[in-house]
């Protein structure tokens, strides 16, 4: 009969790396099974953003504020790529792996918690958000945009919005109670943010209230800067923007935590 | 304290909304014991499985796990804890190989121990000609075996396992049995759930008979067999007419009895000389379990 008391390993903390690094191999080895047609859609769907509204637009518009319209729609659609490859993987992705594939029960059975998982989560997300932004760009270079040295700071960019889509994708399917009611946050919210965004036409050229409505879109500024990194930046707007995401990435961080929180643990 | 118990819980309550899934139970699993939880569907015995990992939060009691508190202390407790669940979670587009990869490093192994944790993982589950294979291309018994295989990796000190051979093939319940008793002999603590009274008979030194959310009896199979159903059981086969008069006869001789489908099981008979004709057969957990419960089982 084993008598001895059991040893007493010390209480583990919060967001441990051992935890976070488990978690994200998961996902890198998954992602090593499907690659290819996760960088297929995530290249070929912002490629034909930039064909259709570059060159249909681009014959009626020549210019805009002082850019060629491929130029304007190529740096535009980074953050539309961004978005695609980051809010719409952590919506579905999510909701897969906690309700189908039940995932996310062996993982919290595992010496990790909630908030390590999303963490970790979010962070392979926001990686590939950070590659897969770039590609739109690459394209329009391809097709005479012209490089610039800004525009190493593109992935970076690329990366902090795509952390901020993430956890707000990973929120709503916490939130989310079927499948069905990610049709509202597409439709509501999603698609006019990504509209209304300045990709594709100038906010400046929209009303007042729509201007002030946009600077609350966060979509908007991941837009202006790299638009900005490409062309040139404007200083302290700039870096309010890079704060304005910062701070929406954290915000949805803690929500997506909260969410999952409540879902994975009853 | 409770130095030699891997687990133990002292009137743990657990409700969803109106039901109560878990009812002031109290558990104890010595270490280097294997303890079947034995019960119904909605028995309870699920819950009690998330409450041990913290994906359940109990609304009243104390819950320890190799010592540790739940649920503060749970994720100390869980990195010595394997966990099978009862329905798979694999990554299914991975292969065998690949799935316990991941999971050594979920629960910390440090690089140079691996490589060797995983080939006895595959040793253990015999599927080391399969370790190539995508998990979807695999047998329901073998997926099984990964699942269990999955949980040993981190050679963990307590294995919790929900309902390790539930919707398999007889033959293949016997592989699962085999490799949990190996498991046993190693000296590992396993708390198992089942609904299988003869799983339980088999596997466990001590099953906790668990009803509505409550344990209504615990002890070594065999001496909760003799404790409550005595040693034999006369078992009469006949018309419903017949059964019912066989019935009320053992009834005013004193006796227990219990419908089994196109019999009646006449409890306690050894003895006591009451006679009847039919088949004198071992009492067994099933007959105590419709005794203390009046419910069956399966």
């Amino acid at each position: 009969m084993a008598a001895t008391t059991a040893p007493r390993a010390p209480r583990l903390g919060r967001l441990e790396r051992p935890a976070l690094t488990g978690v994200l191999v998961r996902e890198v080895v998954n992602f090593s099974s499907f690659w290819r047609s996760s960088t297929f859609s995530s290249t070929v769907e912002p490629t034909i953003y930039l064909l259709a509204f570059g060159f249909g637009f681009g014959s009626l518009v020549s210019k805009i504020g002082g850019y060629d319209y491929v130029e304007f729609v190529g740096t535009g659609t980074v953050a539309t790529a961004v978005l695609f490859s980051s809010a719409f993987p952590a919506m579905f992705g999510t909701f897969v792996k906690y309700q189908f594939q039940r995932t996310y029960d062996a993982i919290l059975a595992a010496p990790v918690d909630t908030e390590e998982l999303v963490t970790a989560e979010a962070l392979w997300i926001a990686t590939r958000a950070g590659v897969y932004g770039c590609v739109p760009m690459l394209v329009a270079i391809a097709f005479g945009l012209d490089p610039s040295w800004g525009m190493l700071v593109v992935p970076l960019i690329a990366w902090i919005a795509g952390f901020g889509w993430a956890c707000f994708g990973i929120m709503v399917a916490g939130f989310a109670k079927s499948f069905e009611n990610f049709n509202y946050v597409v439709s509501a919210v999603l698609t006019p943010l990504f509209l209304v965004a300045g990709t594709f036409f100038p906010l400046s050229r929209l009303p007042e209230w729509a201007q002030v409505l946009g600077n609350l879109n966060p979509l908007h500024h991941c837009v202006e800067l790299v638009r900005h990194a490409a062309f040139g930046f404007e200083g302290w707007t700039d870096l309010a923007r890079v704060g304005a995401l910062l701070a929406f990435g954290l915000v949805m961080w803690r929500i997506a935590i909260y969410a999952m929180e409540q879902k994975l643990v009853d | 304290m409770s130095g030699d118990l891997a687990i133990r819980l002292r009137g743990v309550v657990k409700r969803y909304g109106p039901i109560t899934a878990v009812n002031q139970l109290d558990l104890d699993v010595p270490l280097g014991t294997c303890v079947g939880l034995l019960g119904p569907n909605g028995a309870g015995k699920s819950t009690t499985m998330r409450l041990l990992t913290a994906q359940s939060i109990a609304d009243e009691g104390e819950l320890e796990v190799l010592g540790f508190r739940l649920p503060d202390e749970s994720k100390a407790a869980r990195a010595q804890c394997g966990v099978v669940p009862q329905l798979d979670n694999l990554d299914v587009t991975l292969t065998v190989e690949q799935n316990l990869l991941v999971f050594t490093h979920l629960y910390r192994i440090g690089r140079a121990e691996r490589r060797e944790a995983i080939e006895r993982a595959l040793k253990m589950a015999n599927l080391g000609e399969r370790r190539d294979s995508r998990v979807d291309k695999l047998s329901g018994g073998m997926r099984r075996r990964l699942l269990i295989a999955r949980a040993l990796v981190h050679r963990p000190r307590l294995v919790l396992m929900d309902e390790p051979t539930v919707g398999l093939d007889p033959q293949v319940r016997q592989q699962i049995w085999a490799l949990i008793d190996a498991l046993r002999v190693e000296g590992t603590t396993i708390l198992m759930s089942t609904h299988y009274i003869e799983e339980a008979q088999r596997l466990a030194d001590t099953v906790l008979i668990m009803s509505h959310g409550r344990a209504v009896a615990a002890g070594p199979p065999a001496e909760l067999v003799a404790e409550h159903a005595g040693r034999e059981a006369l078992e009469v086969y006949g018309p419903p007419g017949r059964l019912a008069e066989v019935e009320a006869d053992a009834g005013a001789a004193g006796l227990r009895t219990r419908r089994t489908g196109t019999s009646v099981s006449i409890l306690g008979v050894d003895g006591n000389g009451y006679s009847i004709e039919g088949e004198r057969r071992p009492a067994n957990l099933e007959d105590v379990f419709v005794l203390l419960t009046g419910e069956e089982i399966a």
